[in-house]
């Protein structure tokens, strides 16, 4: 899952410099332009249809005025508000039920079965049931939203305290820390690498999932939008929202990578990452 | 022997007082969203297994399988040659990121208009959704092998077909089952969702249908069903995983032991 830090791949500059634009660096614009390019042409020489594919210009177009809209705005907060709750509240339930699970042997072997069966029932599964429970309010989709972000936590949070360096918690019975000491210096640094790819999987999850309760459910949102653009048949309203969404994934998953940057800084592979550069 | 049954013991005890609970607790229940595990137990049968089952379950799971195995095929072969290629990875790079960052339910209004609300559609929205995580893993795998072995097999000029084989697929392959198994959550999930959004039959189709017809026991039976699904397709992708990467966890297991 995560990166390898620190791979060198040997890096061959041939013609870098008589012809800027082969150089490599340059590479992911060109890439990013052929597919700009591509998006608007291909409707427009008909190899796909412009009436279910609009050209990149129009959509462009479309997100354009979306952003003078007030509902737009509206829209995204909730979405955003909706995304962050959920993942909070599944950040601080996964690691408390992981630190407490994973803290007691016994405890972790009677859980272990349960744990491994709820985790892959899909949580949209539930759609049906939270429908009829909250209707098509906000807690309809944070239901799902909580539900399928907190297993990766506390999956993670599991093995993170498996994985404490047995000398290092040996030592700090013997020093009778207290319990709170034991897991704030002990248990939690060694858990917090595994927590925080615990996170940026949840992170993900939950957005998918917030996204996915309002587009099915049609709880406020983004993903309400789109299900409207839809039936309405605003083509390019609806990729300008797609994009949006798409936008909003590629920000957070810069976000959360920075998170577990920052809350790991002292950690090796982020160190050795900051030598290595 | 005490061991195991101490094992079989500790898998089954949560399980078992869960059951129990729900069933005492639920037994003389009025309320019209929880009935009584009993009466939801006791549909069960007549609900799937009589007439439903081929008509619902069934197109459900081909239609996954075959969106899955597109998925799967497509994302190993192009994550194989985007994760050997500098150049093609370095071009590629942000809009596969992008790709990705779009979450794969929002595609189900858009492959409708190109695909309609037949099998067709539901299965590019299982086969486009569950592509991006093996793609990716794929392409990190290839890049994460050990570059000592690549350049042995350089040096005994191993030829390309066999290095390829032994060095980039069998290397790659544990980060690729990682990148399936994301795959297959995902391919559920768009299984469900691409069935409640418009269908004329499937699983999710059904579900809803009964939840808008107020029919809560069977509605609870969809449900417990759904999670079965899941909960086998992950057993079943264990099992897979399992013998493809026999000599994986055995490596992992002996580094460990040392």
């Amino acid at each position: 899952m995560s990166p390898q830090p620190g791979t060198l791949t040997l890096d061959r500059r041939r013609s870098s410099r008589s012809n800027p634009l082969a150089s490599p660096r340059m590479r992911p614009f060109l890439g990013f332009a052929t597919f700009l390019i591509l998006l608007e042409t291909l409707p427009r020489i008909g190899i796909v249809n412009p009436a279910y594919f609009p050209p990149f210009s129009q959509i462009l177009a479309a997100l354009a005025q979306q952003v003078l809209i007030v509902e737009f705005w509206i829209a995204l907060g909730q979405t955003l508000m909706g995304w962050a709750l959920g993942l909070t509240i599944a950040v601080v339930g996964g690691v408390v039920l992981g630190l407490v699970l994973g803290a007691n042997r016994w405890l972790r072997d009677f859980t272990h079965s349960t744990i491994e069966f709820l985790r892959p029932i899909p949580s949209v599964a539930l759609i049906p049931l939270v429908v009829l429970l909250f209707g098509t309010s906000m807690q309809s989709t944070l239901v799902l939203v909580v539900y399928a972000s907190i297993w990766p936590i506390i999956v993670q949070v599991l093995y993170g305290v498996q994985d404490v360096d047995l000398v290092a918690r040996d030592t700090a019975r013997s020093y009778r820390l207290s319990w709170w000491r034991q897991i704030a210096s002990v248990i939690w640094p060694s858990a917090l690498p595994f927590a925080m790819t615990g996170f940026r999987l949840a992170a993900a999850i939950a957005l998918i999932l917030e996204i996915t309760g309002e587009l099915i459910i049609g709880s406020p949102g983004i993903g309400q939008r789109i299900a409207v653009s839809q039936s309405s048949g605003a083509v390019a309203n609806m990729y300008a929202l797609v994009a949006v969404t798409g936008v909003l994934g590629v920000a957070m998953n810069i976000l959360a990578r920075r998170l577990s940057r920052a809350s790991m800084h002292w950690h090796s592979s982020i160190r050795r990452d900051e030598v290595s550069r | 022997m005490r061991s195991v049954s101490r094992r079989v013991f500790m898998a089954i005890a949560l399980p078992a007082l869960i059951f129990v609970l729900w069933w005492i607790v639920s037994a003389d229940s009025t309320s019209f969203f929880w009935p009584p595990l009993q009466t939801i137990l006791g549909v069960f049968p007549e609900t799937w297994f009589e007439g439903r089952f081929a008509v619902d379950v069934l197109p459900s799971l081909v239609r996954l399988l075959i969106g899955f195995a597109a998925a799967a095929a497509f994302g190993i072969a192009l994550g194989l040659a985007v994760g050997t290629s500098k150049a093609l990875r370095d071009y590629s790079e942000p809009v596969l990121e992008f790709m990705r960052a779009i979450p794969p339910p929002v595609l189900i209004p858009i492959i409708m208009l190109f695909a309609g609300i037949g099998d067709t559609m539901k299965i590019i929205v299982i086969a486009f959704g569950s592509f991006w995580p093996i793609l990716l893993n794929t392409v990190e795998g290839v890049r994460s092998i050990d570059e000592v072995l690549r350049d042995t097999a350089r040096t005994y000029r191993i030829g390309r077909g066999r290095r390829f084989v032994h060095l980039v697929l069998r290397g790659a392959s544990p980060q690729i089952m990682v990148g399936a198994r994301q795959g297959l959550s995902v391919a559920v999930i768009l299984m469900v969702i691409s069935e409640m959004f418009a269908a004329s039959n499937g699983i999710g189709f059904t579900i809803v249908r009964f939840q808008r017809g107020f029919a809560l026991p069977e509605m609870w039976t969809g449900i417990i069903l759904l999670g079965s699904i899941g909960v086998a397709l992950s057993i079943g992708l264990q099992v897979v995983e399992r013998r493809t990467l026999r000599w994986y966890h055995g490596l992992r297991q002996s580094e460990k032991a040392r």
